[in-house]
């Protein structure tokens, strides 16, 4: 049953109509419990991961990792089971340190990537201290494109190595070089586990 | 007909009530662009709302080497507002041969009326093209410039990966009413153009 205001359908088949409500929807929110990565599938866990959204927005919050110098890692699925789609990648970053004694801003060979299948650097050396974590966010754009590249875009900040207390922030562009559909996006660590984080998945309509 | 719930108007006259609680990105307007010189957003652009977020899926140009430009307009009706920008990039190619990360300065205004770059030159394959995000903040605000922040990505004909970011603003007290993307160079031969408000 459809719901009509003044020759307006406000509400069909489940669903509210185009133009009500906002455009950002809510789709899932991991949180971690000591967990080796997190990680969004369509079809699984209430995830929507498909054409239903031009955009999908991750935001990172609080990532606190269980091991000091871990690094913060994203990978996508392009159709197998594996996380490995091709990527070509961009990063840079700005830094300064508690102390005062060094920042810095500039490009980061370490953290691109060429044609590569592995997964992505989203952040540098993140300290493990127990009131220190990471935070930011990642844009998607249209995973399901079968024409196209898969652009994305990361922006994450977080406390630096145990050994230097400081912010490093950490601007990432790239694309997964396929034009098959990416269908799942899992976030894990360079080493050790996730001790806590939340990450929130949004859909841009 | 309306819809009162528990004695509260919750719609009427085809709109939701003001006091309903809905999400604050609303979807304004869509282009989707098949061989066209320009995408506009000619009308929308209000005191309605204080940011205007437009996003670009998979703009794939006509011909190599041309980058995706805005430009806003200012009352009349050309696109030509005053703009000082600032513009940077970070590339890297699929051979790993090259990085760069800089200011670019052929890609900054200093009260040009011109066209901005957001996205350096993405490229005519079939998969190539570019992706990305303009925030355009208090159009309609009669006694401040306004600013705006462009993030993209794109593929550029060689086979690099270059995200840029452009930063600026129209430096005019009238209000902006219309904002304009086209390439510096031939059409648009794909892509989508999704305006949003920001309550």
């Amino acid at each position: 049953m459809g719901l009509i205001s003044n020759g307006t359908t406000v509400f069909d088949a489940g669903a509210m109509a185009s133009g009500f409500g906002g455009s950002m929807t809510f789709i899932k929110k991991l949180t971690a419990s000591d967990s080796a990565d997190l990680t969004f599938v369509n079809g699984a866990s209430s995830v929507v991961l498909d054409s239903t959204y031009k955009e999908y927005i991750f935001f990172f919050d609080n990532i606190h990792v269980s091991t000091d110098d871990a690094e913060f890692t994203v990978g996508f699925r392009d159709g197998g089971s594996d996380y490995d789609a091709t990527k070509t990648t961009s990063n840079f970053r700005a830094f300064n340190f508690e102390d005062n004694s060094n920042a810095g801003l500039g490009y980061q060979t370490s953290h691109d990537l060429a044609q590569s299948t592995g997964f992505q650097k989203l952040g540098q050396l993140q300290g493990n201290g127990n009131d220190v974590s990471g935070a930011g966010y990642m844009q998607l754009f249209n995973p399901a494109s079968t024409s196209h590249v898969k652009h994305f875009i990361a922006n994450y900040t977080h406390h630096y190595t145990n050994a230097a207390p400081g912010n490093i922030h950490n601007l990432t562009g790239g694309y997964c070089n396929v034009t098959a559909a990416i269908d799942a996006v899992q976030f894990k660590l360079t080493s050790g586990n996730f001790d806590q984080g939340v990450i929130r998945m949004y859909g841009i309509s | 007909m309306g819809l009162i719930s528990n004695g509260t108007t919750l719609l009427d006259a085809g709109a939701l009530d003001s006091g309903v609680t809905t999400g604050s990105l609303v979807l304004l307007s869509t282009l989707n662009i098949s061989n066209a010189a320009t995408a506009s957003f000619a009308s929308g652009i209000t005191s309605t709302y204080k940011e205007y977020i437009i996003k670009f899926y998979n703009v794939h140009p006509a011909d190599d080497d041309a980058d995706l430009t805005v430009n806003f307009r200012d009352g009349s009706s050309a696109y030509d507002a005053p703009k000082t920008s600032t513009f940077f990039w970070a590339y890297h190619d699929e051979g790993d041969t090259t990085t760069q990360f800089g200011y670019a300065s052929s890609n900054d205004l200093a009260n040009g009326t011109g066209i901005q770059p957001i996205s350096s030159n993405p490229g005519s394959d079939n998969d190539q093209g570019c992706s990305g995000t303009l925030h355009l903040f208090d159009p309609a605000n009669t006694t401040f410039v306004k600013h705006f922040i462009a993030t993209t990505n794109s593929t550029e004909p060689a086979n690099y990966s270059i995200n840029s970011y452009a930063a600026g603003y129209c430096n005019v007290t009238a209000a902006i009413d219309g904002v304009q993307f086209k390439f510096e160079s031939g059409n648009i031969d794909l892509g989508t153009f999704k305006m949003y408000g920001v309550k």
